[in-house]
């Protein structure tokens, strides 16, 4: 399996945010998306989970267990926003997620319990969502990508938030997504904590620096 | 899907939700009309399955534009939209899951409310049953209004403005279809089984237009 992506470019409006962009990227590997504020990582990160059209080029997942049609189904999306409900209590959030997600063949989600076991917060489950702090609602959001399957980890700056623990607890949870033969790309300005990784440097308008290994 | 209709049914009583706004807001515009209208019985049992209608739809109005506008903000439309679940179906759930916390609220207060109106059992039973009929209409409607704006900050009203004129001839045969009812010469199933058509109609068309409209909304 690998995520493969040819001459991407897209539109914010009239802009071009980026243009031509390719990398590919093996499983088992991980590739951190930097650069500045407003070069476009959001919006690369988007166009792969297949948020926004991209403006030329394509991405696409090769030899997967199983076809996609849209990369965006093999993939967990982590944005700025934790899409979970205020009003329901964490549990029921992520048994809705679970249930709704499935799993991609090729692997299993764990159950609730040992997800938010591994983001370290046992015993919270039965609070509101809205009830816990900016961190805590971040590694429930992280615990979200644990309960269902998904080979490729999308994540858009996801330790904004956390605590250096939290960071250090993510950065072993992504190690582990890649053990299993996993994907993650990452946008990002704190150091990850990965070992080895690609790295894709976004210089801003129109401009793309080559792959760094 | 069933996960997703007993998380929306759950959000819909929980704080915030408003399940019973509509139902309430119902309430109190049937309640007003005796007062405005004056104590004649006649005049009050005449227009009653009209009013009650045309409270029924604008309740349901009131609520359709947080049916994805309260899943955009918190990104989980994002995460709908990616699944490899059709989001046609997606939609759909969704949209029964709303009728269900807003719109049968409306069908089960509107004896009652009938009883307010001055209406014999004939009109109540027959107004009852052309808004159970009806109003999901309303709701598939709405959704493809509530797609559309899902990006506006303050879609509520635009919402209504798109979906009343949709909404209209849901109106029409579920008013004409107690009329045929109570009064005897006209037939009742005829705009019965068309307010049915209506329903089942837009049961189809609402969800694929909202769906579109999400897909080219995201940004």
């Amino acid at each position: 399996m690998r995520l493969v992506a040819e001459g991407l470019s897209a539109k914010r409006g009239e802009d071009l945010i980026f243009q031509d962009i390719s990398f590919e990227i093996p499983r088992g590997e991980a590739l951190v998306v930097k650069g500045p504020n407003g070069s476009g990582k959001s919006t690369l990160l988007r166009v792969l989970a297949g948020l926004l059209p991209a403006e030329t080029g394509t991405a696409k997942l090769v030899a997967a267990a199983q076809p996609v049609e849209r990369l965006g189904e093999a993939c967990h999306y982590l944005g700025h926003r934790n899409a979970m409900k205020r009003e329901l209590t964490v549990d029921e959030n992520l048994v809705f997620w679970k249930a709704f997600f499935g799993d991609f063949s090729g692997g299993a989600g764990i159950s609730v319990d040992e997800a938010v076991e591994s983001v370290g917060l046992r015993g919270i489950v039965h609070l509101p969502f809205g009830y816990l702090s900016a961190g805590q609602q971040r590694r429930m959001a992280m615990a979200k990508l644990l309960v269902a399957w998904r080979p490729v980890w999308i994540l858009d700056e996801p330790t904004a938030a956390l605590d250096a623990s939290a960071e250090a607890m993510f950065a072993g949870l992504v190690t582990t997504h890649l053990a299993r033969g996993g994907i993650a790309i990452a946008a990002t300005h704190q150091p990850l904590g990965l070992e080895g990784v690609r790295e894709l440097r976004m210089t801003g308008f129109a401009g793309v620096g080559e792959a760094v290994w | 899907m069933i996960a997703l209709l007993a998380r929306d049914l759950k959000l819909s009583v929980r704080a915030g939700g408003g399940a019973l706004i509509g139902v309430l807001f119902f309430m109190t515009v049937v309640a007003v009309i005796p007062f405005g209208v004056g104590p004649d019985l006649n005049l009050l049992s005449r227009i009653g399955p009209a009013i009650l209608w045309i409270g029924a739809l604008l309740a349901s109005l009131l609520g359709l534009d947080r049916l994805f506008q309260a899943e955009r903000e918190d990104g989980s439309l994002d995460l709908l939209l990616m699944q490899e679940t059709p989001l046609v179906l997606t939609v759909f759930v969704k949209c029964v899951a709303h009728w269900v916390a807003t719109g049968l609220p409306l069908v089960i207060a509107s004896p009652l409310l009938g009883l307010f109106m001055n209406m014999d059992e004939v009109a109540i039973g027959a107004t009852t049953l052309t808004l159970l009929a009806g109003t999901p209409a309303i709701t598939f409607i709405g959704a493809a209004g509530a797609a559309i704006a899902v990006a506006l900050p303050r879609g509520g009203l635009l919402v209504s403005i798109l979906v009343l004129p949709l909404a209209i001839p849901v109106l029409i045969f579920g008013v004409s279809a107690v009329y045929a009812a109570i009064q005897d010469p006209a037939p009742f199933l005829p705009p019965f089984l068309i307010l049915i058509a209506i329903n089942l109609f837009f049961a189809v068309l609402g969800p694929v237009a909202a769906a579109a409209a999400l897909r080219l909304s995201s940004d």
